[in-house]
């Protein structure tokens, strides 16, 4: 052990890089003879391609070639995939309409790609593509998820009859129904889970290079998984076999789930590669980000829960419409089903549940996973029906959410789960005493001496995380496994390179896989180098997304090391001559137990290139082991948010005051940068409450689509956070790390609009509570509680 | 953006010279609203003219009753100024109040009152104020200046120099900002003058900023936030958008009074 691993706060090795402008970036990236890209895209939310007028674009300075629709499927370059199949109750597969990369007869949302300009210069290929003319049959869009699936509305897919993708459904219907029909009391609440944009720092980017004489593709891209990039783009798109397409994703700036998936323009760029002669460059604008990433959540949820006379929960029952966008994205499917039904059980023993999903078309952007990936969706439908039940059968929302806790493990909940350890009570009482509970009626009474409302709100959330075993998700319909792999490659002066398949846009992996090794092999950190995000260097890999890349990629590293010291010592025991068995490793030394022999970390690596020492029929030279990890179960990271606001009710503006988080993500590798994420997701989740909300209007148009009309968290808008950490070591991988990246975004908006409807008392606030919503929310407000 | 011939003078003449030979181009003053105009191509002039090497129109001082501000006076310079401080500290605050550190850097005032955004601080000091505006051609009182939404009594071939505040006796501006743009959703801005309270409306009005009559007289008796009392404006002349629909701003323009007047 080390003083850099594992625990250990140390700063980012890759923030030097970082802060000094030394990162690398796609578009830092220039090929030789790099040409641009430049996508037209429909104006329109739906509308019929009658004609497309290449020849004048065509005629600009500088064009290298203009690629429609027609050009894909001449070259037979197929359509974009979802990954993750879905059946309806009646067990009839998902009805998906395709996906092409360019737009075939029809566009579907504002922002379809409909052809591409590629030219020597961006100046000359934007001046080109303003030159391509596209006449449109304009028809009515579908927008209102609420009525998307009515009668007389517009078709976005033919495939599709009525809008409707699937209609899922999980749980056991006849007893919850039974369950409702004893209960005491029933609190019903209709909910809207808000649509958002990522708004990644760095905006998606590519760039599509072919090499004649390998026959060979290159695609450098802003991905969070460049191995599943490289798997869909050979096998289902038919780019090039896997071993002719290499897929680079270098330094990433931010992705929250929306570099996931595999886009048209990055497809189009590899593919055009070889149609031009040249490499092929796109950088998204901001304006494009806001149109053509995709979005994340949007939801309207019929809620109940049933409750007994002395407290107790009885059920539970949720009936969501999801909005999946004009087109199946690469994991829409499953964001509202099996990423979101099987969270609804909460921190609670809830001895019945059921939940019904309907996927739903409408002409808007793709909608698929975002920072926290429908279990964002799902906390916010517990501890909404929660708070309101603990309100409605006059209970204190600590202490109702304490009676009904789940305290024995592993738990079996009646949606799928098995949760394998936990301590709420312990979560939930420290941030009580964190967040000074028993103070809040001195501080509201406070605030209202200055004409000010506050109100506390709680939010207790779980989560699954280290997304996951693949047999469980094969089970469910993923397409892939969900493992992940590790190399821990020991040079001969005892330096290590380890090549990870996740990938970090932020995580801070070079750091904290650093520390695993460093705690493993008993080696600096400086000693210690991370590769990731290159299909030609790192071995088949997974990527990094719904918080996986600590309890699997991390655990993968440790299973390599491991082998690693297994191997080690079998040289160690060569050199010293002793028998295998007698060798101890700690702390970067090996030692034969009873002697006074020992090597270091570094004189073992050195024989063992040098392999002077052992018979090469009995140990094979060098030092370099592989792991594929896959874990038992998935990780449950739980904890308690609670939220304290004041709200001005002259104005309607709402100022997050006071933040308590206790979270429990098991072991902590670096606490630092787990609090960061804790940090970064609940202003995520803060933007969600108050501030971010994508609208449509009528026509299918963004509304939103700049920033002065798209509202993102600031620093201003966000109180200093009250962060610790209660750790109950997760029994299911050997790190007991549980994951930490989405749990702020998942905890925070139910926190939120529990505490504004605490101050408020009433529920009728829809997110985000945008001081026009308060101040409209405030004139409904009971006589009592304005007073 | 779309290519442009780029010109830049360094006296008010040689602006004003270049400008007449070239009909249709556009002056770049801090460029808050010019350069993303340009990057959406949403603008396409022949010529762009960057005034940032005129050290003439630059400048704060204090010329007997009036506050003499250059117009390609920056944001931060203003916020900072100790004259201004002095004389109108509500001014330096509102310069205080505009965008982030960068946009404050960048933009100036000159840029901000001819570009008469209906959501920006400057032209309800302004107006509030009764500045006088000074071009290269003659000078303007703000009661006139104001036209209409993104427009003024400027000609095209005129070039603002100078805006002189007269002192008054007491000036507060209270803004509520979009909470996306940070824009004014409502702004008002309340002086103190020897001709009496003059109040200024920005951020809500159909046609841009706009003196509000009705709560200069409430105050003209009784200069408080309480004689403002429950007083709106009449809703049906206020912009109404995602962010604030005409009612709400009818509310937030009393509120925002009510703050400016206590200021």
């Amino acid at each position: 052990m080390t003083d850099q691993g594992i625990g250990a706060s140390v700063k980012r090795k890759e923030d030097l890089r970082f802060i000094t402008g030394q990162g690398q970036y796609v578009d830092d990236i220039n090929r030789h003879g790099q040409s641009y890209a430049v996508f037209v895209r429909s104006p329109h939310a739906h509308a019929t391609i009658k004609n497309i007028d290449i020849s004048a674009a065509k005629a600009a300075p500088g064009v290298l070639g203009i690629f429609t629709g027609a050009d894909i499927a001449k070259d037979k370059v197929g359509g974009l995939i979802c990954g993750w199949m879905i059946h309806s109750k009646d067990g009839s597969p998902m009805k998906a309409g395709p996906h092409p990369a360019l737009a075939q007869g029809k566009v579907r949302y504002v922002g379809d790609h409909v052809a591409v300009v590629i030219a020597d210069t961006l100046m000359q290929a934007r001046d080109a593509a303003e030159l391509v003319s596209v006449d449109y049959d304009v028809h009515a869009p579908v927008v209102d998820l609420g009525k998307a699936q009515a009668a007389g509305q517009p078709q976005v897919h033919a495939e599709a009859p009525g809008n409707t993708v699937y209609q899922w459904h999980l749980g056991d219907k006849a007893a919850v129904d039974e369950a409702f029909a004893k209960a005491a009391h029933v609190t019903k609440l209709d909910i809207v889970n808000n649509r958002l944009i990522p708004n990644a720092m760095e905006p998606r980017a590519a760039i599509g290079e072919y090499d004649r004489g390998q026959d060979a593709f290159t695609l450098y891209t802003t991905s969070q998984n460049p191995h599943v990039a490289r798997l869909v783009l050979s096998a289902f798109i038919g780019i090039a076999p896997e071993n002719k397409l290499r897929v680079i994703a270098p330094d990433v700036g931010g992705g929250f789930g929306s570099k996931i998936f595999i886009y048209a323009e990055e497809t189009v760029c590899v593919w055009a590669a070889k149609k031009v002669g040249r490499p092929v460059k796109w950088t998204a604008e901001r304006s494009e980000a806001f149109l053509a990433d995709a979005h994340g959540r949007d939801h309207l949820t019929k809620a109940e829960l049933a409750v007994d006379a002395q407290g107790k929960i009885l059920a539970l029952r949720a009936s969501t419409k999801a909005n999946l966008g004009a087109y199946l994205s690469t994991f829409a499917s499953s964001v509202p089903t099996y990423l979101y039904a099987p969270l609804l059980s909460g921190q609670y023993q809830i001895p019945a549940i059921y939940c019904e999903v309907d996927g739903v078309y409408t002409t808007t952007a793709p909608v698929d996973a975002y920072r926290g990936a429908g279990r964002p969706e799902a906390t916010f439908v517990v501890e909404r029906l929660i708070e309101v039940a603990a309100r409605e059968t006059g209970r204190d929302p600590a202490e109702f959410r304490r009676a009904n806790f789940i305290r024995t493990f592993p738990y079996a909940t009646p949606v799928i789960m098995t949760y394998d350890a936990g301590d709420y009570e312990a979560s939930l009482s420290k941030a009580l005493e964190m967040a000074d509970y028993k103070g809040f009626g001195t501080r509201k009474a406070a605030s209202a001496a200055k004409g000010k409302l506050r109100g506390i709100g709680f939010s207790a959330y779980i989560e699954a995380c280290g997304i996951a075993p693949s047999r469980a998700v094969g089970s469910l319909g993923a397409g892939v496994g969900l493992w992940e792999s590790a190399e821990v490659r020991v040079n001969p002066v005892g330096t290590v390179e380890v090549l990870t398949g996740s990938h970090s846009h932020g995580q801070g992996h070079e750091t904290t896989m650093a520390q695993i090794v460093s705690s493993k092999l008993g080696i600096p950190i400086e000693q210690v180098s991370i590769v990731h995000g290159d299909t030609d260097k790192v071995q088949m890999g997974m990527g990094t997304y719904g918080s996986r890349s600590g309890a699997v990629g991390g655990s993968a590293i440790v299973k390599a090391a491991d082998k690693v010291i297994a191997k080690g010592k079998r040289v160690a025991a060569a050199c010293m001559e002793v028998p295998e068995d007698s060798v101890d490793f700690d702390n970067g030394e090996f030692s034969a137990r009873g002697t006074n022999k020992k090597m270091t970390f570094g004189e073992v690596a050195l024989q063992a290139y040098v392999a002077h020492k052992f018979d090469p029929e009995v140990i094979e030279p060098g030092l370099k082991e592989t792991s594929f990890y896959d874990p038992k179960n998935f990780t449950f990271p739980s904890g308690v948010h609670i939220a304290e606001v004041e709200i001005d009710a002259e104005t309607g503006h709402t100022r997050v005051d006071r933040w308590t988080a206790v979270d429990d993500f098991g072991v902590l590798i670096n606490p630092m940068i787990v609090e960061g994420q804790v940090h970064g997701g609940i202003a995520q989740g803060v933007g969600q409450a108050l501030l971010e909300g994508a609208v449509y209007n009528e026509d299918g148009q963004l509304v939103t689509a700049t920033y002065m009309d798209y509202s993102m968290p600031r620093a201003d808008d966000l109180p200093s956070f009250d962060v610790t950490m209660t750790n109950t070591p997760c029994p299911s991988n050997p790190l007991g790390v549980k994951g930490c990246g989405e749990a702020g975004a998942i905890a925070a908006p139910a926190a939120l609009v529990n505490a504004i409807t605490n101050a408020l008392g009433h529920e009728d606030i829809v997110m985000p509570a945008t001081p026009q919503t308060m101040w409209r929310a405030i004139q409904k407000m009971p006589r009592k509680a304005a007073e | 953006m779309y290519a442009f011939e780029y010109k830049r003078p360094t006296t008010i003449d040689e602006a004003a010279a270049t400008l007449k030979a070239a009909p249709g181009a556009k002056l770049l003053a801090g460029g808050q609203t010019l350069i993303p105009t340009l990057k959406f191509r949403l603008a396409n002039p022949e010529t762009v003219i960057d005034l940032g090497k005129v050290a003439a129109l630059r400048g704060i001082s204090r010329q007997g009753s009036n506050l003499v501000i250059g117009a390609m006076t920056t944001h931060a310079a203003i916020a900072e100024s100790a004259d201004v401080k002095a004389a109108i500290p509500g001014l330096a605050a509102l310069a205080e109040g505009i965008g982030d550190p960068h946009v404050r850097n960048r933009g100036t005032i000159g840029g901000s009152v001819v570009n008469n955004d209906p959501a920006a601080d400057y032209p309800a000091a302004v107006l509030a104020l009764g500045a006088t505006i000074t071009t290269n051609k003659r000078t303007l009182a703000a009661d006139a200046f104001f036209t209409g939404l993104f427009s003024t009594a400027m000609a095209d071939d005129e070039i603002m120099t100078s805006i002189a505040f007269p002192v008054p006796q007491s000036f507060g501006y209270a803004k509520f900002a979009n909470p996306a743009s940070r824009y004014a959703l409502v702004g008002v801005a309340v002086a103190r003058t020897a001709a009496g309270p003059r109040v200024a409306v920005t951020g809500a009005g159909s046609s841009g900023v706009f003196r509000w009559t009705a709560a200069e007289q409430a105050l003209a008796s009784n200069f408080s936030a309480g004689a403002i009392g429950a007083l709106k404006p009449d809703a049906s002349g206020l912009m109404s958008d995602l962010h604030a629909a005409a009612d709400y701003r009818a509310h937030l323009v009393n509120v925002m009074a009510r703050r400016a007047a206590g200021a």
